[in-house]
């Protein structure tokens, strides 16, 4: 881009290239969604979660439409798996199919994720970036609420929730409770990241000229942590789905439909899968499933863990017209990089 | 001090405000434990208004007939003595249940949580110093995929597998009904032996993500300038990996492990419930099941508790790992 000289001040100067509205949406749709997917792309990874998250959506959405719906005497009572190809996952003590199960089991679970997910995101996004922000009182005050929050040990409190509130099944519902204070260790994490960012010269410059909080944080600090903020969204994914088959496991959680955690549940209760290996495989398969289900997530994450790293970033920018160059670089030095994600939260 | 001081008012507020949460609980939600309690007193019959109201406040320290304000503080100051309520269930007083229960609990979780650690931090430190190798790559791999395990799937493994199939280990209980309590080598060697699975299934499923984590940081600080200079110096090796590398990596994963206890003592619940273990999560599930909110209420209240006291402790000790701790609050606001 090049300037036109002698309009006097170097305020009035006007770009002689001009970009068209399409030009422009084009340009950041490829700075800020291509170039992060060709760098999640290049990862094994990557491709590998890719492909096992895509089976459990095609699951949840095509596979409905397929797959005839459990009900009682469908096959054989207590078949095992890989026996026949009506039953490929055999059949349950009162003749279901555990494959239809599985596959009817995946759209709550979806819709179940889905809530769980943006709402941590959007509460942990918003604390976290007004309180590192702001500063001051505000923060402090935010800050105490948030390590309350992420002091409660979860899984009881949801439990106590659950037995105390009056919940119908609804998975939307569901899927918000489970993340009733996950939201908190984001917020904490995102705030020491924010903390990095509001000196920066840019964000002061928009703050000197008067532009308004929210602006600022939309579209000086927010764009910023986007990548972290990614990866996050998994892993509260998978804490959700990790949480809500334990609670249903254990028959906390109210249900309308098939779930894979009902499943185990009724595996348990009903046939003793634990102590009898003629049941064994109804209680394996919904465990396999939420298993590759949760490899998925974890590979997704660590490999979007890598749009951090500038040096991978930039290498993959060459079709962007400008990058920033350095995004929010490598963790700031609390809470920097991946959480731990040994237990849920 | 400060910082002390700080973490210290930051501890009691917890636990004041799960306090205030579960009165809440207790006495404000439509349809919550004051009314199912009201309607099992009034369909047992015979009672007036006020002797159900007054029952109801010897079981759950909120007696419905007095203002809602002293109602908080006949709650609060009830459970600063040590009175969680009565059980509905079983009668006796929750606190009296839950106090039997707890050190068990704490045993299971602190064991796995210190295990989980201590190998993952060693893998991890490990992986790092061999870093593209052959062992660096399968260990990653089995990180990956033991992490992305959750802990009741290999709880329910072990005890279908180790405890029915095989009979190797017991499938209940905190140690053999034979034996009573007491420091004999017969009394530990079997409550280790009955703690071995959950603690196992908690602890291999949890070290992965620490390993990993170890693995990036120690990579990053393997990569300072100031690695360098202690290389220069001629350092010894040990005394680089120990002072140097160790402890800068692990510091960023304090945080973590604050986050981790509450997560480990909320997986008790589970995990109790599948290897029959009485702790505080095993009475918890219990009286949801029945329906014994006095219980509910305490064990949610004595977990808690428990997590508080663990992250402060841990907290306490950041201070005086990391200096850098105190600084802060200097900040100008916006």
């Amino acid at each position: 881009m090049s300037h036109t000289e002698g309009t006097g001040s170097d305020f009035e100067t006007v770009s002689e290239a001009s970009l068209s509205r399409e030009e422009r949406y084009r340009q950041a749709l490829d700075e800020h969604v291509l170039a992060p997917l060709r760098i999640v792309w290049s990862d094994w990874r990557a491709r590998l979660a890719v492909f096992i998250i895509s089976i459990y959506v095609l699951m949840g959405t095509v596979g409905v439409m397929i797959v005839t719906p459990p009900s009682p005497n469908q096959g054989p009572l207590l078949m095992g798996p890989f026996q026949t190809l009506a039953h490929p996952l055999g059949t349950t003590f009162s003749g279901q199919d555990i494959l239809s199960q599985l596959v009817y089991a995946t759209p709550p679970m979806l819709k179940m994720i889905a809530a769980g997910a943006v709402f941590t995101v959007a509460v942990a996004t918003v604390i976290g970036t007004v309180s590192g922000y702001k500063g001051g009182a505000l923060d402090s005050g935010l800050m105490t609420i948030t390590d309350i929050m992420m002091t409660i040990p979860g899984l009881p409190l949801i439990i106590v929730l659950a037995g105390v509130l009056d919940l119908k099944g609804d998975p939307y519902v569901i899927g918000v409770l489970l993340s009733v204070n996950a939201w908190a260790g984001l917020a904490r994490a995102l705030r020491s990241q924010v903390l990095t960012l509001r000196d920066a010269e840019y964000v002061e410059a928009s703050r000197i000229m008067g532009i308004s909080t929210p602006s600022i944080l939309q579209k000086d600090i927010i764009p910023n942590l986007m990548p972290y903020i990614t990866m996050n969204f998994v892993q509260t994914a998978r804490g959700v789905i990790f949480g809500s088959v334990a609670l249903y496991f254990l028959g906390i959680l109210p249900y309308n439909g098939v779930n894979w955690g009902v499943m185990m549940n009724n595996a348990n209760s009903k046939a003793g899968a634990v102590s009898s290996p003629q049941a064994f495989h109804w209680l394996l398969m919904p465990m396999l499933a939420v298993i590759v289900l949760g490899l998925g997530l974890t590979l997704f994450a660590q490999a979007a863990d890598r749009l951090f790293n500038p040096r991978v970033r930039a290498r993959h920018a060459e079709s962007v017209a400008e990058d920033d160059g350095d995004g929010p670089g490598e963790g700031p030095e609390e809470g920097g990089g991946a959480q731990p994600t040994g237990v849920i939260q | 001090m400060n910082y002390i001081a700080k973490r210290t008012a930051q501890a009691v507020f917890t636990v004041f405000a799960v306090m205030s949460l579960t009165f809440g609980l207790i006495r404000i939600l439509p349809g919550g434990p004051t009314d199912f309690l009201r309607a099992r007193l009034i369909r047992q019959g015979g009672l007036s208004r006020a002797q159900i109201n007054q029952r109801i406040g010897a079981l759950t320290n909120v007696n419905p007939d007095k203002p809602l304000f002293f109602q908080y503080v006949d709650y609060m100051t009830s459970i600063l003595q040590g009175d969680f309520g009565t059980s509905t269930w079983y009668g006796d007083p929750v606190s009296g249940i839950l106090l039997d229960a707890i050190p068990w609990t704490v045993f299971l979780m602190a064991s796995s949580l210190s295990l989980m650690f201590v190998i993952g931090v060693t893998l991890g430190a490990f992986m790092a110093y061999r870093e593209g190798s052959k062992f660096d790559v399968s260990s990653t791999v089995v990180s990956l995929v033991l992490n992305s395990t959750p802990y009741y799937v290999v709880a329910l493994l072990f005890i279908a597998f180790l405890g029915y199939r095989w009979q190797l280990f017991p499938t209940g209980g905190r140690y053999a009904s034979e034996l009573s309590p007491g420091f004999s080598v017969a009394f530990i060697a079997s409550v280790l032996y009955h703690g071995a699975l959950p603690i196992t299934s908690l602890a291999i499923t949890g070290f992965g993500g620490w390993a990993l984590n170890m693995r990036g940081n120690s990579i990053r600080v393997l990569g300072e300038d100031y690695l360098r200079v202690a290389r220069l110096r001629g350092l010894s090796e040990s005394r680089i990996a120990l002072r140097y590398v160790a402890r800068n990596a692990i510091l960023p994963m304090y945080t973590g492990l604050l986050i981790a206890i509450g997560g480990v003592f909320g997986g008790s619940i589970i995990l109790e419930q599948i290897f029959s273990y009485p702790g505080v999560g095993y009475y918890l599930i219990r009286a949801i099941g029945q329906r014994d909110y006095p219980v509910m209420m305490g064990g949610f209240l004595i977990i808690t508790i428990a997590v508080v006291i663990g992250i402060y402790i841990a907290d306490l000790t950041y201070g005086w790992v990391d200096p850098r701790a105190e600084r802060g609050g200097s900040r100008e606001s916006y």
